[in-house]
């Protein structure tokens, strides 16, 4: 049954072998170019003493290839769940051939149990190599962004990719067996993962664990301002949510000495009595106000966050692609009881 | 009597249409036999069921005294070749002996070669370029060399020309001879039938109106033609299938066991395409009789 799956499968397997080289010769010689620069550069920035200017100089190399390769890594399971998913059982089914296969000495439960189990390991196979190759492309960088949290860098790194590559596949397997037509089943299993995508990571993901909260100084936001806030119209005191290097960070409020959070109207009331030069919008207010007014916000407000640390990167690795794994496994499931009970 | 196929009250439905229903028949052992009736009669659905590609919606079906496909070893028992003989397209002929020889245990390596040296197929030629006579010809070598015990054939010759019809035959015929193998042959064409089977299924809305030996059922149907007489006044041991009356004369088609000793008639023997057509314009004259099977004698 191997020998049959391989036999069936090895134009689509010399095709990901051949993708895969070229990516990774492309990827090998421009990645050490990366690292080497990083070490030239960046890591040296201290002595040379202009962090800024190499960092952001660093972050503009290879732009070609950054801009490629993060929509490499989201293309690739959808094209895995496509091209090795979709057509598996409903090609059989549309030619007929599952006529020939399923009356030979061997068990339906069988032949579906090899071809799923051996597609799906291939499967987690290229996008596990796929994404070790990019993750270690990108690394010098993601050292310098800090961001690895971030959508975009979260999903495009990391043991994700084999979740979301296994999950494809099956996906486009249940839509052959489903819809019993390649081109259909190939149309519903791209939607379908790009629906379930999305769902994760903007509806799950930021629920998977309960935020840590940590309180920090008004002044650590990088944009500070007094300026009036929704529907109130009212001025009031306002920071942007300050970085935490390869943190996600949640939320961030405003929030009294003794605990509360700071409503615009208490902000609003504070600032007429600490600063009404600010407070009323007088054209008197200058840089010196504006400094003096800080220090007073900040001698009695703080800035709560709820943020998830950068050392639950692995956490939020694991559970997401066990949800992957896991969907991925409950498909299987249907795809078994569908092919020996409910298929012709 | 040990059936190779016995059905009982079976039938299979998709949503409200029923493909086959109250199926009840028997096919003995050792025998090649014919499955004939109109498009639509559930011959497809009947021998799919068979093989275990489909579950039946009620009615129980059992295949060498099992239910079919009931495991790997029973899969390995009985040879299939599907309706338009599929294949798979982008495999070579030989990639084809070689997943034969993976999958079944069985697999009579010798047998596979033999039969595509004599055809003389390119064991390098893909699959999806062969004629449609030659494909059957690959699935039917499929379906003899992992040895069955029992061959089903849904309408296996169906697309073909006459002349790859013919050798089609010649070469089930052949594997008949040689490993004696019970066969089940569908077919809506009474001459394929009568080249190469001994025993006859005729089956119309998923109805069996009549099984037999061949041979038996020849010897018991005539066309009688005399005088115009009331049909009441028949022998009782002479069931009428056909009748058609004139004003001076009726023509009947009778199955009788005895022989006829009326001096009034001239009796005339069948050919088998007769017998078949004057069960089915019957069924379809929606004169339900009770199926009729003949024993096997």
């Amino acid at each position: 049954m191997i020998r049959l799956t391989w036999l069936q499968f090895r134009v689509q397997a010399l095709i990901a072998v051949v993708a895969m080289a070229i990516t990774a010769l492309v990827l090998a010689v421009t990645g050490a170019r990366l690292a080497h620069l990083y070490s030239t550069s960046v890591a040296t920035c201290t002595v040379q003493g202009d962090c800024d200017t190499a960092t952001n100089a660093f972050r503009l190399h290879d732009q070609f290839l950054q801009n490629m390769l993060g929509p490499l890594l989201l293309v690739v399971p959808g094209l895995i769940g496509i091209f090795w998913g979709a057509p598996l059982i409903a090609r059989e089914v549309q030619a007929g051939t599952f006529r020939l296969a399923w009356t030979q000495s061997v068990s339906r439960r069988r032949w579906l149990a090899v071809k799923l189990g051996s597609l799906g390991l291939a499967s987690a196979i290229v996008a596990g190599l796929l994404s070790l190759i990019v993750t270690w492309w990108f690394s010098p960088l993601d050292r310098v962004n800090a961001n690895r949290f971030s959508p975009g860098v979260f999903d495009e790194r990391g043991i994700v990719i084999i979740g979301y590559a296994v999950f494809a596949f099956v996906l486009g397997v249940t839509a052959g067996v489903l819809l019993r037509r390649t081109l259909p089943a190939m149309a519903m299993s791209l939607a379908l993962f790009v629906g379930v995508r999305l769902a994760v990571t903007y509806l799950i993901r930021p629920h998977l664990v309960s935020p840590a909260h940590t309180s920090v100084p008004v002044t650590s936001a990088t944009g500070l301002g007094f300026g009036s806030s929704g529907s109130s119209g009212v001025v009031t005191f306002i920071a942007k949510t300050p970085r935490i290097p390869n943190a996600w960070v949640i939320s961030s409020q405003i929030v009294e000495k003794s605990g509360h959070l700071a409503s615009t109207a208490v902000l609003h009331q504070f600032l007429m009595t600490a600063c009404p030069d600010i407070a009323n919008q007088q054209a008197g207010a200058n840089q010196g106000t504006f400094g003096a007014c800080v220090a007073k916000v900040s001698a009695n407000y703080h800035l709560v966050l709820a943020y998830q640390p950068a050392n639950r990167y692995w956490t939020f690795q694991w559970y997401e692609t066990a949800i992957f794994v896991f969907l991925a496994f409950a498909l299987a499931g249907l795809c078994f009881w569908w092919v020996s009970n409910r298929l012709t | 009597m040990n059936a190779v196929l016995e059905a009982n009250g079976l039938g299979k439905r998709y949503g409200r249409r029923w493909a086959l229903s109250e199926c009840t028949l028997a096919i003995p052992p050792g025998q090649v036999v014919g499955l004939v009736g109109p498009n639509g009669a559930g011959k497809s659905t009947l021998l799919q069921l068979a093989v275990g590609l489909l579950a039946p919606t009620a009615g129980t079906i059992r295949v060498l005294g099992d239910r079919p496909a009931a495991s790997p070893e029973h899969l390995g028992r009985v040879g299939f070749v599907a309706q338009d003989t599929p294949v798979y397209e982008s495999l070579s002929v030989a990639d084809h002996l070689r997943v034969g020889a993976w999958l079944n245990p069985g697999w009579d390596r010798d047998l596979a070669q033999r039969r595509i040296d004599q055809l003389g197929l390119d064991p390098a030629q893909r699959a999806g370029k062969l004629s449609g006579g030659q494909r059957a010809q690959l699935a039917l070598t499929l379906a003899i060399a992992k040895r069955p015990e029992f061959l089903i054939l849904d309408e296996p010759v169906a697309s073909l020309d006459p002349l790859a019809r013919r050798q089609f035959l010649q070469g089930l015929m052949e594997t008949v001879a040689e490993h004696g193998v019970s066969v089940v042959l569908s077919s809506h064409l009474v001459a394929d039938i009568e080249r190469v089977c001994d025993y006859l299924v005729v089956l119309v809305a998923s109805r069996v109106q009549i099984a037999g030996p061949i041979d038996d059922l020849l010897a018991s149907h005539f066309r009688l033609t005399g005088p115009r007489r009331d049909l009441n006044t028949l022998p009782a041991s002479q069931e009428i299938i056909e009748s058609s009356q004139t004003d001076r004369q009726s023509t009947l088609l009778v199955r009788t066991d005895g022989p006829i000793v009326d001096p009034a008639w001239t009796v005339e023997q069948l050919d088998l395409e007769d017998l078949v057509l004057a069960y089915m314009g019957r069924a379809a004259a929606g004169e339900r009789a009770r199926p009729r099977i003949v024993e096997v004698h």
